[in-house]
């Protein structure tokens, strides 16, 4: 499991001081200055108290085995004690009917722009692109990220518990991702996931050639040449730091953030998360991981990943793909509802991703779209299978499937309770826990979260 | 008829039904029926001649010679019709070359979309296989857009599909044509007011104007004299309008020029549904609109339940990535979010049908009707249904399209080429 080992190596960092309340910078003069192992932007996520909590009586899917019929599931202390059909509640739990309903683990969604394009969608909000240069590595989602952005509420209520914000994709090289808890905050960093790797937002195609034609690049060769150039750099840049890490002797290297993110990429610290939509470009990038020795985590979009299933599945790199959007551009105009269903009887790894402030809201149905366009083709796919293009896999793209994406014991309370069968479009989330927090309860209305935009602005807000 | 002449094309396209239409006659049997106009039917049949549906109901006999298909299990309704597409006018999004939607300018009264259909696009069988079988194709940008028109999805020539041409006049009130009012809603307002007025003025004095013995109008005389029909009521105003105070302006000038109208968007007609249902506007809503924009602060998923509920005619449409063929799946969100099922149905085939003044030949399963039906699987609104049989003007369609044509390429790797 190179995730896990991932997770243990980023525990030793910044990202993971924040959960302990630990601060690593009480004493300045001992901070290693070291690219990845200097606090920065340290996450300040703690865990929300709630009381121990029984759902009883549902239908599970657990993301991890077989459906599981009249089963229950125990939460406590923001962890899953115990999910199947013979478990009794505790004494001190609150006990959640769930007959009639489906228990899912929390929805993840490894493409958003919440937060960096919120609404109400000015320019004033337009945070997404850092467009003034191909590559800029240097910058990262959670510099641009709104807590407050309207949308998010929204996303919890259709059952997102964790989220990746991304830069958008009119660079080469967009800049680092946020792996973020979907809960109201008032900080990006009360968000920040403890213990996830950052992503890189890199990009193929037609949008940076098309963003740039004018200075460059224009043609997706000048794309390739684009990100050569910058990992060529990376790797002396890597080569310099690493050599000074391991004697710290002397003056270190000056620094530079565009490719301190790149180094940590050549390193295995940072996952690539590729916006690229051909198949013969996402071979041409798997070429490119080649040549620097970093792997691809995941293509997204990946609108013509059927045509290769077989290609990723060998080469182990996950494809996050819409349910069916398709036909607004050249590089999106051979899409087929199937393509989720073909990688995954081709043994390869999905993810059903949004993309889209309406589409987070309910990717439970864009995977059941997805899941029926397969079965009606004659292709077999499962509700076990389906269920993890949405939870199991998007929780391996980011590098926390250890932590949470199924419902086994150790693992976190981010669980989700259906109105009814999840792939049906009539089914919506009734109640969504975070780590435990009963975070949205579509029965509650002081379970209703709204942001400061919703306040006093006559907008409806959530569970309307 | 009469209110049908000034739409040049109609009349002639009306005629073109019964000529193109397939001679066959078609027994489907056994089926769910929903007509939409009258309750379910349990194991009704439903028999097509000539491109017509010429009988509906539960002991219905079956013409000799009749081709049989059982729909027993399956459920049979209306083709659905898709009140606000590209549909025919767009292949890909972003390649100026396939997009036929716009023309130069912001006060367009005489660009009628008809001319630009292409029957050819590839999207047209994808969205006929999930069983819209009827669109509004229409124009888009400035703030007259120009003449919407109604279409089959069938046909090899663009004048094979197209059904009533104009249907709509299309203007836009949100905050998109805020420039062609100099930059202001009032400013929009009062140039169309002044608009509707030259278009009249010129209209009674068309003889004088040709001799130039009147002062500059508004617009061109071709733009004027295309926005009478609209003045007349006969042509409605689909008014794209969000805003409360935008639909409230949109009432507005319909009770100063008697036009009739019809609102598309209206992210905020919730709160002005009592207003809408007693002036009988209709409303086009996409029922996944809950986002809050300055355009409409007040969005929210029961939009289109709160209208239906008021006594609204309620269209559901959707602008979805996915393309026009999700326009069930809107229909379904709908359910989900409060709407009856019922209305749901009603809100993509009759509703459109009449707030169009379509619904003598369009909506729902009754003979003399246009032969739009559909068999699916189960409930159309759900995922894991599947239309069997799409039938437009009577003809079985194919259910092919140049996406099933990839799978089949694709669905074992390697392919081979």
């Amino acid at each position: 499991m190179p995730s896990r080992l991932s997770i243990l190596a980023l525990c030793l960092t910044a990202a993971c001081a924040g959960r302990s309340g630990v601060n690593t910078s009480a004493n300045p003069g001992a901070i290693d200055t070291t690219s990845a192992d200097r606090p920065q932007y340290a996450s300040t996520y703690h865990r929300h108290e709630n009381p121990p909590v029984f759902i009883r009586n549902a239908t599970i899917l657990t993301a991890a085995g077989p459906e599981m019929a009249r089963a229950s599931i125990s939460l406590r202390d923001g962890r899953i004690v115990a999910v199947g059909p013979d478990i009794a509640p505790p004494a001190d739990a609150v006990i959640v009917d769930g007959t009639g309903k489906f228990v899912t683990p929390g929805i993840i969604d490894v493409h958003s722009h919440l937060g960096v394009y919120s609404a109400p969608g000015t320019f004033a909000e337009s945070d997404g692109n850092e467009a003034t240069d191909p590559v800029t590595a240097d910058v990262w989602a959670e510099h641009s990220f709104w807590p407050q952005d309207p949308q998010i509420p929204l996303a919890i209520a259709g059952g997102i518990t964790v989220m990746q914000a991304l830069p958008g994709s009119a660079n080469l090289i967009g800049g680092r991702s946020a792996v973020l808890r979907v809960i109201p905050a008032r900080t990006v960093q009360e968000m920040k996931f403890p213990g996830a790797p950052y992503g890189l937002k890199m990009a193929c195609g037609e949008n940076p050639k098309r963003v740039y034609q004018n200075r460059g690049p224009s043609t997706r060769m000048g794309n390739m040449a684009g990100y050569r150039e910058a990992f060529i750099r990376a790797e002396q840049y890597r080569r310099q730091w690493d050599k000074w890490n391991a004697k710290h002797e002397g003056e270190p290297p000056e620094r530079d953030l565009e490719l301190e993110t790149l180094a940590d990429v050549l390193r295995g610290r940072i996952l690539v998360q590729n916006h690229c939509y051909r198949a013969d470009e996402m071979a041409q990038m798997m070429d490119l991981g080649r040549e620097f020795g970093f792997k691809i985590r995941s293509f997204h979009h990946a609108v013509e990943a059927y045509k290769i299933a077989d290609i990723l599945a060998r080469e182990g790199v996950a494809s996050s793909v819409w349910a069916d959007w398709w036909g607004f551009k050249m590089e999106a105009f051979d899409g087929i509802p199937q393509n989720a269903a073909l990688l995954q009887q081709a043994g390869a790894r999905v993810a059903i991703h949004s993309d889209d402030a309406d589409g987070i809201q309910r990717l439970n149905q864009e995977a059941a779209k997805a899941l029926y366009a397969g079965i009606q083709a004659g292709i077999p796919i499962t509700r076990e299978q389906a269920v993890r293009w949405i939870t199991a896999n998007p929780a391996w793209i980011l590098g926390i499937d250890s932590l949470t994406g199924t419902l086994e014991p150790g693992k976190s309370a981010d669980v989700v309770v259906w109105s009814g069968d999840p792939f049906s479009i009539y089914t919506r989330a009734l109640m969504v826990y975070n780590e435990g927090w009963l975070v949205y309860d579509r029965n509650d209305p002081k379970r209703h979260p709204e942001t400061d935009f919703n306040i006093g602005i006559d907008n409806p807000g959530v569970g309307r | 008829m009469n209110r049908h002449i000034l739409a040049a094309t109609a009349a002639f396209a009306v005629s073109m039904v019964s000529a193109r239409a397939n001679a066959q006659t078609i027994a489907i049997t056994g089926g769910t029926v929903y007509p939409v106009s009258g309750p379910r039917i349990e194991h009704g049949t439903v028999i097509i001649q000539n491109g017509r549906i010429t009988a509906v109901g539960r002991d219905v006999g079956i013409p000799a010679g009749a081709t049989r298909i059982d729909a027993t299990g399956r459920w049979v309704t209306p083709g659905f019709i898709h009140a606000s597409t590209t549909l025919g006018l767009s292949e890909v999004g972003s390649i100026d070359g396939t997009n036929e939607s716009s023309r130069e300018g912001v006060i367009n009264p005489s660009f009628n979309v008809a001319d630009g259909i292409n029957p050819a696009v590839v999207n047209i069988a994808v969205a006929r296989m999930e069983g819209v079988t009827s669109t509004i194709a229409r124009p888009g940008g400035g703030l007259i857009a120009g003449q919407a028109i109604f279409i089959d999805l069938a046909g090899d020539q663009a004048r094979d599909m197209i059904v009533k041409s104009p249907v709509a006049m299309v203007i836009d009130l949100s905050e998109n044509s805020k420039s062609a009012g100099g930059g202001s809603r009032a400013g929009v307002i009062q140039r169309l007011r002044t608009l509707f007025r030259d278009a009249l003025e010129y209209e009674r004095r068309k003889a004088e104007y040709q001799k130039r013995e009147v002062q500059d109008l508004a617009a061109p005389a071709a733009e004027l004299e295309a926005l009478l029909p609209v003045l007349h009521g006969v042509v409605p105003v689909y008014a794209i309008a969000n805003r409360k105070s935008d639909i409230e302006n949109a009432l507005s000038l319909m009770t100063e020029f008697t036009l009739k109208l019809v609102i598309l968007g209206g992210t905020e007609a919730w709160k002005a549904a009592p207003a809408l249902a007693q002036a009988k506007v209709s409303v086009a809503v996409f029922p996944l609109t809950n986002i809050p924009t300055f355009d409409g602060t007040g969005a929210r998923s029961d939009n289109a339940t709160i209208l239906s509920d008021a006594g609204v005619n309620v269209i559901v449409v959707e602008g979805e990535s996915g393309g026009p063929r999700n326009l069930r799946f809107a229909a379904g969100h709908s359910v989900r979010n409060g709407m009856k099922w019922d209305s749901a149905l009603r809100a993509i085939t009759l509703a459109p049908a009449s707030a169009f003044g379509m619904s003598d030949r369009y909506g729902s399963l009754e003979p003399g009707k246009v032969a739009n039906v559909v068999i699916w699987t189960g409930d159309p609104f759900e995922y894991s249904s599947k239309a069997e049989h799409v039938f437009i003007e009577g003809r079985d369609i194919p259910l092919t399209s140049r996406m099933t044509e990839l799978f089949n390429r694709y669905r074992t790797l390697p392919p081979s080429y």
